[in-house]
């Protein structure tokens, strides 16, 4: 028995793989896509502002102000440009030439002995508020190893000075490509996982290969598991284009084990696959099926996975809802394990909550899923 | 209930079949109590037009679907409690083949022997049979979707046949397949209930091929409206069947006058001729038919299964508009100047030439019709005429115009009726009337009066804000022929016209052309329909793009005619025309 | 003429709004968008959690601890007593941030020395490490103002920051006006690109070519009602911004419509150009994607163009998007005038012109 039932499946099977080689537009959405989106967010997605241009307004200029601003220049996170008066820099600003405006007064250097200190006056730009706090966040450590220097320069003591020490664990050079490129494995998988196959499976409603397959005596069982195999396979596939890629070609470091990778791979795949299979039997034409894909698992992947936006800065209903997606258990691994290493307490409860999801979304794909048309 | 006594022998028993569909909210009844009964052995039809609820019945046979009450049972088993168990012992090929059209022929057998647990030993004496009796020995390694229509068709048949079944259910197989492929299917098909002693159902709008069936189910709007021998049902119209022509009076006028006649259940054109169905009891003479008409005279005729078939469907209701007979028409044909002139039309795509040197002329007021086998080029010259597809070479003038001048003042004389009787289905009958005319430079009074026009005459006023998609299909087919009318053209092109619709709409539409025609409006017709070539006053049959026969529908039967064919048919014609042309399997 | 095409623009209006697929591609993504990036897409932190190794234990170093509680972006998880059990923390994600402060904090702060503190955060997340740590600075320059200020002295300098525009630098001031740039795009981009190729599949295109309408009024036809649904879309989500988000609108509204019509009229080119190349929804559909999704990502819609590489950043000049975020971001936010933001009206009505003669040639060229 257990022969005939594998002839059965083989045969499927090797349909698929064999329709896969022969479809380009499957293996562009393997493959194409998950390089395309890496080169982009590779390439054009970066949150790391280097070299920001900031108006530098020296009213007067001194000793004390060519010190303060020659630390500027020195900074690889400025690129200060000389302004003549502030309605100038205003001016700059208001055209989006300039992030920032930095002005010493005349009165800069005389007060700089005086109680109370001397006032740099710092505008930023807010309309790009993330921006803006970044380069806020680098003119305060500017500011401070300036105030550090002259410190030490002078011997004198600086009342209320810290010396503060940061350190960026895991990414100490800060690249925003080390996070994003592991975390965008998770939404490429999905791709394949969830979009392709629903739209393979709605592909064959549409063209009533699957009406005749199922009047044949395969059982569902076998339908159900010739459509997961292969797709995994293809899933693993783009996820190993995207881990040479990343690591190869954007030189992110894998801390981790690959064994480990793999894994919560499969276990994600599992996952996906049950979304696509589920769609699929909601939807039986590409049209629809891709919409509905796109909504409910891209988007999600990308969004509510944490892996562009931090989840626990998200209002509380959405943050519940991130439970749901499964895409946020695989991206809270992936960048533990590429990031800083095979930190067990962080893979085993995300990859018990993969199985958790795998199951459910196997299951009900398998409850919902029948061998007839209505 | 006493259990059937011949539920034990028969192939496939349905008890009482209910089957609902819910669309937009709505219960639409697909199977209304459906009870039928399919012997062993041979081949039994299933017939009736669109929406008759063929396809709903084969499914259900099939366990693809599941009755909302009744029963079915298959070679004693069944369906509901165990599909997988039935479908194991039959043979089913749905309406698009269920083919991978990504696979190649030996790949889809190769899928189709797997899924059927073929054991690989006896498969290469099974596939040598089957390529060999589907003629499509040389191109195993072709794939499934660079077949032709035909070929595809024949493989789909192949791969239900990879394990010889005991019953096997073919759900309008011979749909957009063209003659010669259709009658290749009919010959393997009866070779398999002769050598093989299978059991058949085979469901066709084809009333045709109901006549090569040893027993038929007709069904009409989702119920059994008769069933039996063909030949018995076409027996009993004896005597109801004539041949009409009466000197000095046009076809077109003496089938609208029969059609009018209240003796006369159903007048067609056939050739010069035309073929009636007199009403049951009615005196079969032409005085007592046509009164006003001297000169007319019948001759008895054989039967035909859809004489059988109109006749029934008369009895359920579904009566015929009569439409009043048109006035005498104003000349004859032939002293009409050319309205259509193609000279030396050619298309090629890259280095095939999909038209070649293609020549003939329309007169106006005439019906012409373009026939041809799928892939023959009929299409294409039709898509060149409308303007769609520019010419390689050749010349093209319609209304006196040079299409290739002054594309749009031509368009403006030209009403369009294009497959499927493509509507905005999103929007209501009116507001795809208001559309069209807008779109032909209608507005203001005129575009009212049209409008106005066209829900009368075509009893569309009731449904006008009825959305067009969930139109019955005769109904789309008259909106979509009010639509080319709009803006009164004084050339129709119609690009299969009739596909789908059911006989009487068939009639009903084919009066108000013969009607227009009468007006003086010329005609372009392209159809698979045999029957329906017999409309036309001249036809051009294409084959591999060039030109195979032009003429009368008459003269193109008579090159035809042989001792063992002494009366061909339209199709008899065609098939030995393409045959003669063409060496067996690049034509299919 | 005129009412030839007016008739056609009545047709694709309904045919629109009554094809439930349709519908759904026009109501249902941009809500969910609307709602997902409004409430979700955010960069501003809150409750980071963090883990205090306090070595010192004076009122001095509490107080600094009292700082950091007493704001809603830093919440304290834990505080241990060893610096050995920070790192085991961190990696398991219990905390994102650690504060160790040293043992001679006190002494050195009463001495002018600089006190040394730590701040370690996980860089797993990048951006979220660099935003912490901006937000852990400023408390520490505040502590040691308000430190000097209590202690009668004070530093040589101070850094007096004030954002313009958007004071409080929220980050959804940003986010929302691109919103609605980018769903103007989304649904002007779909309504285009699938009209041709949903009648194609219809059938009803030939229907279509057959009438008198020449191929400039079928495309006017079929541009036009992308122009009107697109500006239906940005307006409702313009007032949702206002009156729902709270974003300031400052600037003229006509300034804002001006840039939206020449922005929508290059992309309904850009949706023609792929109506005309596509025969299949399915391919007008991949087509749109395939234009979509770098055009965002390379838009500055969340991350800005200037941190991209430089041949990056030449990519992003022939994408339109670019502009009308520019645009839309400048009227709510700087109030800008229709002088300063002629460069980027200029560069979408240039992208529209070779959009939409890209579209008539392709179109002619398909339709024969």
């Amino acid at each position: 028995m257990s022969v005939r039932i594998s002839r059965r499946l083989r045969g499927l099977v090797h349909k698929e793989f064999v329709q896969i080689r022969r479809d380009p537009s499957s293996l562009a959405i393997a493959f194409l896509l998950p390089t395309l989106l890496l080169l982009l967010f590779g390439y054009g997605v970066s949150l790391d502002a280097h070299h920001v241009r900031v108006g530098v307004v020296v009213t007067q200029p001194t000793a004390e102000t060519a010190s303060f601003t020659s630390h500027l220049q020195h900074s690889p996170y400025f690129a200060p440009v000389a302004l003549p008066d502030i309605q100038a820099a205003e001016r700059a600003i208001g055209r989006r030439e300039i992030s920032a405006i930095l002005w010493l007064r005349e009165d800069f250097t005389r007060k700089l002995l005086a109680p109370g200190g001397a006032p740099i006056g710092v505008m930023l730009d807010g309309v790009d508020a993330n921006t803006a706090r970044i380069v806020e966040a680098y003119l305060q450590q500017t500011w401070q190893t300036w105030l550090a220097a002259r410190a030490a320069e002078s011997g004198a003591p600086i009342p209320g000075a810290l010396a503060v020490t940061s350190r960026v664990w895991f990414n100490p050079a800060v690249q925003s490509r080390d996070y994003l490129v592991p975390g965008l494995i998770a939404v490429i998988m999905t791709l394949t996982g969830a979009l392709l196959t629903a739209l393979v499976i709605a592909r064959e409603w549409e063209r009533g290969t699957l009406e005749a397959l199922m009047v044949t005596p395969v059982s569902l069982r076998e339908i159900i598991i010739s459509k997961l195999a292969p797709y995994f396979v293809l899933g693993m596939g783009g996820m190993a284009v995207s881990v040479a890629m990343a690591v190869w070609l954007f030189d992110v470091p894998l801390r981790g084990s690959f064994a480990v990778l793999v894994l919560a791979a499969s276990l994600f795949m599992g996952a996906a696959l049950g979304m696509g299979l589920l769609i699929s039997s909601v939807a039986r034409n590409q049209f629809v099926a891709g919409q509905i894909a796109i909504i409910v698992t891209f988007l999600p992947a990308f969004i509510l996975s944490g892996f562009i936006f931090d989840i626990g800065s998200m209002p509380e209903p959405i943050r519940l809802f991130t439970y749901l997606v499964a895409a946020r258990y695989f991206v809270a691994i992936l960048q533990s394990v590429f990031l800083a290493g095979d930190v067990w307490s962080v893979i085993l409860p995300n990859a018990a909550a993969l199985v958790v999801m795998a199951a459910i979304f196997l299951g009900l794909a398998r409850l919902v899923t029948r061998k007839r048309l209505d | 209930m006493a259990p059937n006594p011949e539920t034990g022998t028969a192939a496939i028993a349905i008890e009482a079949v209910v089957k609902r569909f819910r669309e937009r909210g709505r219960d639409v009844p697909a199977l209304k109590a459906l009870t039928a009964t399919v012997q062993r052995g041979g081949v039994t039809g299933l017939i009736g037009p669109d929406g008759a609820g063929k396809t709903t019945l084969m499914r259900l046979i099939a366990g693809l679907l599941r009755p909302d009450s009744g029963r079915i049972t298959v070679l004693g088993i069944d369906v509901r409690a165990d599909p997988l168990a039935v479908q194991g012992t039959i043979g089913y090929m749905p309406q698009r083949f269920g083919l991978y059209e990504d696979l190649t022929v030996r790949e889809n057998l190769d899928l189709y022997a797997d899924l059927h647990d073929v054991d690989p030993a006896g498969r290469p004496a099974r596939y040598a049979e089957l390529l060999h009796m589907t003629g499509l020995g040389p191109f195993t390694a072709r794939l499934a979707g660079k077949l032709s229509g035909g070929m595809k068709q024949k493989l789909g048949l192949a791969c239900t046949l990879v394990r010889a079944p005991a019953l096997l259910l073919l759900d309008e197989p011979t749909v957009g397949v063209d003659p010669v492929s259709r009658r290749e299917l009919w010959q393997i098909i009866d070779t398999l209930t002769r050598t093989e002693g299978m059991t058949v159902l085979l469901s066709t709008a084809y009333l045709d091929e109901a006549e090569r069936c040893r027993s038929v189910l007709l069904m009409h709007e989702g119920q059994l409206v008769g069933d039996g021998d063909p030949k018995q049902r076409t027996e009993t119209m004896r005597g109801r069947s004539f041949h009409v022509d009466a000197e000095g009076t046009g076809r077109r006028r003496l089938q609208a006058l029969l059609a009018a006649a209240p003796g006369v259940l159903d007048a067609v054109i056939q050739g010069s001729r035309v073929r009636i169905v007199t009403r049951p009891g009615a005196a079969a003479t032409a005085a007592a038919l046509l009164p006003t008409l001297p000169g007319a005279h019948l001759v008895a005729v054989p039967p035909r299964f859809e004489d059988s078939f109109i006749d029934l469907l008369s009895e359920h209701g579904a009566a015929q508009t009569k439409l009043a007979a048109p006035p005498p028409s104003v000349g004859t044909a032939k002293d009409e100047p050319d309205e259509i002139v193609v000279d030396g039309l050619t298309r090629r795509f890259g280095d095939f030439y999909a038209v070649k040197d293609v020549s003939f002329r329309v007169r106006r007021g005439e019906i012409f019709g373009l026939l041809g086998a799928n892939g023959a080029g009929k299409s294409t010259t039709f898509r060149m005429l409308c303007g769609l597809l520019p010419p390689s070479a050749g010349t093209l003038r319609v209304a006196g115009v040079d299409l290739r001048v002054a594309a749009a003042a031509a368009r403006a004389r030209i009403g369009y009726m294009a497959q499927r009787f493509s509507l905005y289905g999103d929007l209501s009958v009116m507001q795809n009337l208001r559309f069209i005319s807008a779109a032909y430079g209608l507005s203001g009074q005129r575009q009212r009066e049209r409008i106005g026009w066209a829900l009368e005459e075509f009893e569309l006023a009731g449904l006008a804000d009825a959305t067009s998609r969930d139109l019955p299909l005769g109904y789309k087919q008259r909106l979509a022929l009010a639509a080319a009318l709009m803006h009164a053209p004084d050339i129709l092109f119609l690009d299969e016209p009739t596909s789908g619709v059911d006989p009487l709409a068939r009639r009903e539409f084919w009066r108000r052309i013969n009607g227009l025609a009468e007006a003086g409006v010329t005609v372009l017709v392209t159809t698979h329909f045999m029957e329906e070539a017999e409309y036309c006053d001249r036809l051009l049959i294409m084959a591999q793009g060039q030109v195979l026969a032009e003429g009368s529908s008459d003269s193109v039967k008579a090159r035809a005619r042989s001792a063992t064919l002494p009366e061909p048919s339209m199709e008899d014609a065609f098939i030995a025309l393409v045959e003669a042309a063409a060496p067996r399997g690049i034509a299919a | 003429m005129l009412a030839r095409v007016l008739a056609l623009i009545v047709k694709e209006l309904l045919a629109l709004l009554k094809d439930p697929k349709s519908r759904m591609v026009l109501i249902g993504p941009p809500l969910l968008q609307l709602v997902v990036f409004g409430y979700a897409a955010t960069f501003d932190l809150n409750q980071v959690p963090f883990v205090v190794y306090n070595a010192d234990r004076s009122a001095a170093s509490r107080d600094l601890i009292a700082h950091f509680t007493g704001t809603p972006t830093f919440h304290l998880v834990a505080t241990v007593e060893s610096l050995a059990l920070i790192p085991a923390l961190i990696e398991q994600r219990k905390a994102e941030m650690a504060l160790a402060i040293d043992a001679r904090f006190t002494r050195d702060l009463l001495t002018g020395r600089p006190a040394p503190v730590e701040v370690i955060v996980d860089g797993r997340n990048s951006n979220t490490a660099v935003i912490a740590l901006g937000y852990a600075n400023q408390i520490l320059s505040d502590y040691a103002a308000s430190w000097a200020g209590e202690h009668g002295a004070s530093a040589p300098s101070v850094l007096a920051v004030r954002a313009r525009y958007n004071s409080n630098l929220e980050s959804r001031w940003f986010i929302i006006p691109g919103i609605i740039a980018l769903l103007a795009q989304v649904v002007t981009l779909l309504v285009v690109a699938l009209t041709v190729a949903r009648e194609r599949e219809a059938g009803t295109f030939d229907q279509l070519l057959v009438t008198p309408l020449r191929p400039v009024d079928i495309l006017l036809g079929k541009g036009i009602p992308g122009l009107l649904i697109g500006l239906a879309e940005a307006s409702v989500i313009l007032v949702a911004a206002v009156f729902w988000f709270g974003v300031p609108l400052r600037g003229a509204v006509a300034v804002f419509y001006l840039g939206a019509v020449v922005f929508i009229i290059a992309v309904i080119g850009i949706g023609l150009l792929i109506s005309a190349l596509s025969a299949t929804q399915q391919q007008a559909l991949l087509g749109a994607f395939l234009f979509m999704v770098p055009s965002i990502i390379l838009s500055g819609f969340a991350t800005p163009i200037a941190n991209m590489p430089q041949f990056v950043q030449w990519l992003t000049l022939v994408n339109p998007l670019r502009y009308f975020l520019v645009v839309v971001r400048s009227v709510f936010l700087q109030a800008a005038s229709l002088a300063s933001l002629s460069t980027e009206i200029a560069a979408m009505a240039a992208i529209g012109c070779v959009s939409l003669i890209a579209a008539t040639v392709m179109f002619r060229r398909r339709v024969y």
